[in-house]
């Protein structure tokens, strides 16, 4: 369904953010991505619809290489991906309704959704997926008016009226607590499970990644070093996702606590959660 | 890591702003020893200031006693004209800095468009309204239209420029949000620039609206039309009960569109 062929992408500055890396996605398949910050996970997924343009390598969707399109059909192309942001990226001074309406833009004409005169179709959807991720009353709200749970789920429904194939969702949980963030991936993965939806989601939380996606890649100075089912993140693994950052070598002088030290992260969240 | 308790410094003063003591020193001395020579420099002639006194009590005693009704209908059709000048030079102005506002913000247009518009901007803004007015006075004469065209001039060069930095203020993330939802390119304006950057516009238009008010009363001294004119002429006869009465109008109206506008703003936020 997707697929990434050695993709880089190579920053003015001289950051290498992505060194050839390459992905095959299948439909339906919810994959997390990991990684330290600055492993290059939000280059990534933005690659995939050029909302960075990636320096070298080839996105495949369904067949046809997204890197070569011209503007046209990459805005079509792009309706097929929703995306799913960190800091929810609600358009705070539009009511919920129009933030949801806007993920029908690539469908309709500039006058109707300037006049706000979308087909009834997508008004339909728009209640409906705002009643399934639970904010049927909030249409007229604006969007800086609600929590950041209720945000993320405008978020979402907003990637949801697209009728993508794929999410790429970046850091759905960042700002959200411990509670919240469980409701919101379990939300993320039950809904591409209906639609049959496949998605990257980059994640921080390694527990969360282990608890809600099929599939682990770990990320690291832009290369792949891990790419397997969610049950393999060892102690190694995470050493070498996450080796070179400094919370591992503090814990170095004792042995045993550094093995435990990649885990502690994630048993925290899961006491928060409890 | 274990220092003893008296190998710690015991004070701290924040770094100066410019290191070097000797220029840091310099740098005051000299700002002060040219301020000390400018004021010198001033010749006041106290005799004349003293004669002056009259004259300036005078002008403020008639304060005390304007007369709106002596030249009334002067100064309602000066008042008329002001105001037509006022709005249409705002809506004009505003017409035209919306899109060179869009064109000069840096992350929106290309760097040819950019600089462009930067530059219209940089010319609007390097010229003081007088003098602008005194060339469309030359250009198209007396009376209104030359004020008009002024007026509309300079909001171009501040409604564009403080347009244009509140757009390169946003914040990205939301319009990225749009854009990746495979919006066009007015579609994405339309839903993730002009929802964010309303309100300032709005905030700016009225205040400019009475800038230009104050303004129109100012170009009217040189020929330009309006309330000014109005002014003038008083002035030019010595009818200080008079221009004490357009005085107080124009302050009056200056106060209520302040008032109003700062409600209005408060209410749009």
């Amino acid at each position: 369904m997707l697929e990434l062929q050695d993709l880089s992408k190579k920053y003015n500055t001289g950051d290498e953010a992505l060194k050839g890396v390459s992905l095959s996605i299948p439909k339906g398949q919810v994959l997390a991505l990991i990684g330290p910050s600055g492993a290059g996970k939000s280059t990534l997924i933005r690659c995939i619809n050029r909302l960075i343009e990636p320096t070298s390598g080839k996105v495949l969707h369904n067949g046809e290489d997204v890197t070569l399109m011209n503007s046209r059909r990459l805005r079509r192309t792009r309706r097929k991906m929703g995306m799913i942001f960190q800091e929810y990226a609600l358009v705070e001074r539009l009511t919920v309704m129009e933030n949801v309406l806007s993920g029908r833009l690539g469908y309709v004409g500039f006058w109707r959704s300037y006049f706000r005169k979308f087909p009834q179709a997508d008004f339909k959807e728009a209640f409906r997926l705002l009643a399934r991720v639970g904010l049927e009353e909030m249409a007229d709200k604006r969007a800086d008016e609600l929590s950041g749970g209720q945000r993320q789920r405008v978020g979402i429904a907003r990637a949801l009226i697209q009728n993508p194939e794929i999410l790429l969702v970046d850091e759905p949980t960042a700002s959200l607590d411990p509670k919240t963030s469980r409701q919101i991936m379990r939300l993320i993965t039950e809904l591409c499970e209906e639609r049959q939806l496949a998605a990257i989601i980059n994640i921080h939380d390694v527990g969360l990644a282990e608890m809600f996606a099929q599939r682990i890649v770990g990320l690291q100075k832009g290369a792949t070093v891990y790419d397997g089912p969610n049950n393999g993140l060892n102690p190694e693994v995470l050493t070498k996702i996450y080796g070179e950052e400094d919370w591992t070598k503090k814990k170095k002088g004792t042995q045993n606590e550094d093995s435990e030290a990649s885990s502690g992260s994630e048993k925290e969240v899961m006491e928060g959660i409890v | 890591m274990n220092r003893s308790g008296e190998a710690y410094p015991d004070s701290w003063r924040p770094p100066p702003f410019i290191k070097n003591p000797v220029r840091r020193w310099l740098l005051v001395l000299g700002i002060i020893v040219y301020l000390m020579l400018a004021i010198g420099s001033l010749e006041v002639n106290w005799m004349r200031v003293y004669e002056g006194l009259d004259r300036g009590a005078k002008f403020v005693l008639a304060f005390t006693d304007p007369n709106f009704s002596k030249r009334w209908t002067d100064i309602s059709e000066g008042l008329l004209e002001s105001l037509m000048m006022t709005v249409t030079s705002t809506v004009i102005g505003i017409g035209i800095s919306i899109p060179i506002g869009l064109g000069a913000s840096k992350n929106l247009a290309p760097l040819p468009v950019y600089l462009f518009c930067r530059g219209i901007i940089a010319l609007s803004r390097s010229f003081q309204e007088i003098i602008i007015a005194i060339l469309f006075v030359a250009i198209f004469g007396f009376g209104p239209l030359a004020g008009i065209l002024t007026l509309s001039f300079a909001t171009i060069g501040f409604l564009s420029k403080l347009l244009a930095e509140d757009i390169e203020d946003i914040d990205p993330s939301q319009a990225e949000a749009v854009k990746a939802t495979g919006a066009r390119w007015w579609q994405w304006l339309n839903y993730s620039i002009q929802p964010q950057v309303m309100p300032r516009l709005i905030g700016l238009s009225l205040y400019r609206l009475d800038i230009n008010f104050r303004e129109s009363a100012v170009v009217g001294l040189v020929g330009a039309g309006g309330i000014g004119a109005t002014l003038n002429t008083a002035f030019d006869r010595y009818e200080f009960d008079t221009a004490a009465a357009i005085l107080i109008t124009i302050i009056a109206i200056v106060m209520l569109m302040e008032y109003l506008s700062g409600h209005i703003r408060a209410w749009i936020q």
